[in-house]
């Protein structure tokens, strides 16, 4: 399984925005290239993230060949209740990397 | 004057002159208060990247690399815990490398002192260059100096090897015909194409680079710019290369180690 990083407040105040980031590990190959040999190098990318927070999803983004290896992913929700973060990444052949972090909301 | 005087100062003269010069500290190109970190030369934007270390995509081999740092090889089942503690037991040793090794009885870098401790302690497989795990180890050692200066030892042992790089990296090489000192001393801070050209230190290495979209080991880099003036690469390892980046790191004295720096 892909190497992820998540980093995401331990706690918050309810209403605030809170800043998520995110990396994975992935090749990101286009299906563009070719090796040494001339051989075109196989697409291999992810094509979906999402992100859902105590159950509800609050970020979704696809992912196309453009997107450099290794992406890297911000973005900002509002803190509501106390619960888990859930992120998913499902690769071109719907092999799902998962990473999980908890939020306090007081 | 006494003739025995005379072939005896001829003889010290020649025996020692050679040592004399050998031991004094060499002229530095760019005096130190001068050296720029590659980091300088990067956009604000890549700079930022590397400073900020939940982003920093090199992390993730520091990530893997601590993993490994557990992981039990060779037929003994150590790891390199079991001799080193934590990795922070190594906090400085980067900045030494490349150094003299008395068990290999060479010059070694960090790669190839990681290497040692695998084939000699853990009596494991070696590595090859470049690849994952090896880059994972290197810097999550680099990385435990991070912020620390480099500092290098050029005497005894070793200046010889600290002049073999010294004369290749004044030599004009490959279809090009140029020299390292040609872009990294005589105009650096100047522009080739869209790029400004840095000084080439070593410093951040390994590094991210955004080039490459994955982190790589200095020899990767040093091989990349012999491409880039046509000449044939140095193989990995071997001590022309090894010498080079003791030159290197000679010549970025004082700087702090980056690892795992983004860069271009």
């Amino acid at each position: 399984m892909p190497a992820t990083r998540i980093v995401v407040p331990a706690t918050a105040k309810k209403g605030d925005v809170i800043e998520i980031k995110t990396l994975i590990n992935h090749v990101m190959e286009t299906g563009f290239r070719h090796d040494n040999s001339g051989k075109p190098i196989p697409r291999d990318i992810i094509t979906r993230f999402t992100c859902t927070y105590a159950g509800e999803e609050v970020f979704r983004m696809d992912l196309f060949t453009g997107v450099a290896a290794n992406p890297f992913v911000a973005f900002t929700t509002i803190a509501t209740e106390t619960g888990d973060l859930v992120f998913e990444w499902t690769d071109q052949h719907g092999v799902v990397t998962r990473g999980q972090a908890r939020i306090t909301v007081t | 004057m006494n003739v025995r005087r005379v072939v005896a100062s001829v003889v010290l003269t020649v025996v020692f002159a050679p040592l004399l010069a050998l031991a004094e500290e060499p002229a530095r190109a760019i005096p130190l208060p001068q050296l720029r970190s590659g980091k300088e030369f990067v956009s604000a934007e890549t700079r930022a990247q590397q400073d900020d270390l939940t982003v920093n995509p090199g992390m993730l081999w520091v990530d893997q690399g601590e993993k490994l740092w557990r992981e039990p090889a060779g037929p003994a089942g150590r790891s390199c815990a079991s001799c080193h503690g934590e990795p922070s037991s190594l906090t400085g040793a980067a900045t030494r490398y490349p150094a003299y090794d008395a068990g290999a009885q060479r010059l070694l870098d960090l790669e190839g002192r990681i290497q040692q401790c695998r084939t000699e302690r853990q009596k494991a497989l070696p590595f090859a260059y470049e690849m994952q795990p090896l880059l994972a180890l290197t810097t999550l050692v680099a990385y435990q100096s991070r912020g620390l200066p480099i500092h290098v030892d050029i005497s005894g042992t070793v200046r010889p090897a600290f002049e073999i790089g010294r004369r290749l990296y004044y030599e004009q090489q490959g279809q090009l015909n140029i020299s390292c000192a040609q872009c990294h001393e005589q105009n650096w801070g100047k522009r080739l194409r869209t790029e400004r050209i840095s000084q080439g230190h070593p410093n951040g290495f390994p590094a991210y680079r955004l080039e490459w979209q994955t982190l790589g080991s200095l020899s990767r880099r040093l091989r990349a710019c012999f491409q880039g003036v046509r000449a044939e690469p140095f193989e990995a390892g071997s001590s022309e290369l090894v010498a080079i980046e003791l030159y290197l790191a000679w010549r970025a004295e004082g700087l702090p180690i980056e690892t795992p720096a983004v860069r271009r």
